[in-house]
């Protein structure tokens, strides 16, 4: 096995950098070759159609950015028939985000996409549910548990749960998706913000309020990543900030798998480029044979605060 | 289902775009508003179209620590020079930032981005209106259409004759230059209309192009649907990618009787006059 290659729970990958939904698109081949990455994670799409929230989706924050795009969806069909065939020229797992309002209307849709040329299922379960009371089913570990094994129970794929920061309980949420059938936690979503422009005094979003990324929030992605590998058996994908070498070598001691990358693309298109390059060289200049050498070493002081991990 | 075996594609998409470090070649005052910042600029990101954009990775400052790039529209491209050069107006953080760029400094800039204006054979009497920094988004285009033998006038728009960018670059280019301002009133609407409504009635136009205003994009489609003139506009929106991939800078458009959103960054940022909701 090469240096940089590591392994989602059955799914081998080349190397643990991969893109986080939502900011990732057929578009990026314009700028490298995207058949380098370890996975392709592609854009959360829903079974109805949706045409996204009112503008502004985005405004600029010191150190990130936030977003309430809304999920823009062209629904399964269009999938099927137009994002799927793009993709199936990579040698490249393909991870296929997807999201809905209901239990029933997820675990539909999971099986849907349970097709050739997929290589799992990751879910987006930050999205409100209309069966109670529009809380996200990722807030609460008995709507993420109820969720998770919906989906189990409609697809054989592998099924990558995505958690969400705005949680008070995130160990018993991820403990709940393992219990239902997860084969791996992708940690985490956007954070819940807001802001105002001063001026006007209006809402910088046109949604109101929307999700913080970027280096921002890697402090909590990275509380959560260390939680949820400390508390599960399942792989965990660091996901929230990571823009650098060191941030990513952060993740996997703290005792990810692999990463995703996100807002730093926006930032600079050729990241993920980068970081490939990066994370061999730092591998080779401080004599670690693999990278899933690094999982999980966090060098903790002798007597852990136990309540830290809840 | 996937109906496209893996054997069947596949050589990558040719790269659309490059992330390239450029330095600074000056940055020159224009005026209190606008200034106008020449990189040396690499092949690969010189081969340009009038009316693309790029995405500026802008310096932060004390005060600011702009995080996402932000678009600028390319005032000039110069392949066998190796300069890029944007027209700007120092209006937030970015813009800000940008100003303090000094001769040798490095600035990182994604492009060329988005879909150019286009000019289609039959489009031989151009008219382009513009106001403000919009008429830095045209100013390639002018080029475009001396190279190509065309005719062009260019009513250029803006709140006072200090701040109308661009005169000497329409007039090097051969265009005809009419230069309307808010001072003495030339810039009105009912103005504007019946200057550009004599001009159709004198010497006759095939195609508007425009940047800047809603107000002037609004009378253009007026006019256009009047007299079947077809015309092209370059709009702008909040971005955060500019590639196409997060969403962010759609606007609504007309198509039929339909309203679709559309990318400023993908699908644009040049649309057909038409149908844009200005």
């Amino acid at each position: 096995m090469s240096v940089l290659a590591t392994r989602i729970g059955q799914l081998d990958l080349a190397n643990p950098i991969m893109p986080a939904s939502g900011t990732f698109t057929e578009d990026l081949a314009d700028v490298f070759d995207l058949g380098i990455l370890g996975a392709h994670v592609l854009k959360t799409f829903t079974p109805e159609l949706r045409t996204g929230n009112p503008t502004p989706r985005v405004c600029d924050l010191t150190g990130g950015m936030m977003n309430a795009i809304g999920i823009p969806s062209k629904g399964l069909e269009h999938f099927l028939t137009q994002t799927l065939p793009f993709w199936v020229r990579y040698d490249v797992p393909l991870v296929v985000s997807i999201s809905a309002h209901s239990y029933d209307a997820f675990a539909r849709l999971a099986a849907a996409v349970t097709v050739p040329g997929v290589a799992a299922i990751e879910a987006n379960i930050s999205c409100p549910n209309i069966e109670a009371d529009g809380r996200a089913f990722a807030v609460r570990a008995d709507t993420t548990g109820q969720v998770v094994a919906q989906l189990r129970g409609a697809t054989d794929l592998p099924l990558w749960v995505k958690l969400s920061p705005n949680t008070g309980e995130p160990v018993e949420v991820a403990q709940a998706a393992e219990a239902a059938g997860a084969d791996a936690l992708v940690v985490a979503n956007t954070l819940l913000g807001m802001a105002i422009d001063v001026e006007t005094r209006q809402p910088r979003l046109g949604n109101v309020m929307g999700g913080i990324s970027g280096p921002a929030i890697k402090p909590v992605a990275l509380r959560m990543t260390y939680q949820a590998a400390s508390a599960t058996r399942i792989p965990v994908i660091g996901c929230g900030g990571i823009s650098t070498v060191a941030d990513v070598v952060e993740f996997l001691i703290a005792g990810a798998t692999a990463v995703q990358v996100g807002t730093a693309t926006f930032q600079s298109p050729t990241t993920m480029r980068r970081l490939l390059a990066g994370l061999e060289d730092w591998l080779a200049a401080h004599d670690v044979a693999s990278v899933r050498d690094l999982r999980g070493t966090v060098a903790l002081p002798d007597a852990p605060v136990a309540a830290m991990l809840t | 289902m996937n109906a496209i075996a893996k054997d069947a594609i596949l050589t990558p998409p040719r790269y659309r775009c490059a992330e390239v470090l450029c330095a600074v070649r000056a940055n020159d005052v224009v005026n209190t508003d606008y200034r106008l910042l020449t990189l040396d600029a690499p092949p690969e990101v010189l081969e340009c179209a009038p009316g693309q954009f790029f995405q500026l990775l802008c310096p932060g400052t004390a005060d600011d620590q702009p995080f996402l790039r932000r678009p600028m529209s390319i005032y000039d491209f110069d392949a066998q020079a190796g300069s890029l050069r944007f027209l700007y107006k120092v209006t937030g953080a970015g813009t800000r930032g940008l100003a303090t760029l000094r001769p040798g400094d490095r600035l990182n800039v994604l492009g060329p981005l988005g879909q150019g204006f286009s000019m289609h054979d039959n489009w031989q009497r151009l008219m382009l209106v513009a106001r403000g920094v919009g008429l830095a988004t045209l100013a390639p285009l002018a080029r475009l259409a001396q190279a190509r033998g065309r005719q062009l006038t260019a009513i250029c728009s803006a709140r006072a004759p200090e701040f109308v960018m661009s005169v000497e670059h329409f007039r090097n280019c051969g265009a005809e230059v009419i230069v309307v301002t808010d001072t003495d009133g030339s810039s009105a609407p009912d103005a504007l209309h019946a200057l550009i409504e004599a001009r159709i009635a004198s010497g006759g136009v095939d195609a508007f192009y425009t940047c800047g205003s809603a107000r002037i994009a609004r009378m253009l489609q007026g006019i256009g649907a009047a007299h079947g003139i077809p015309g092209e506009i370059a709009v702008e929106q909040q971005m955060a990618c500019g590639l196409g991939m997060c969403q962010a800078c759609v606007r609504p458009f007309r198509d039929g009787d339909k309203v679709v959103h559309r990318r400023v960054c993908r699908e644009g940022p040049v649309f057909p006059l038409a149908g844009v909701v200005a």
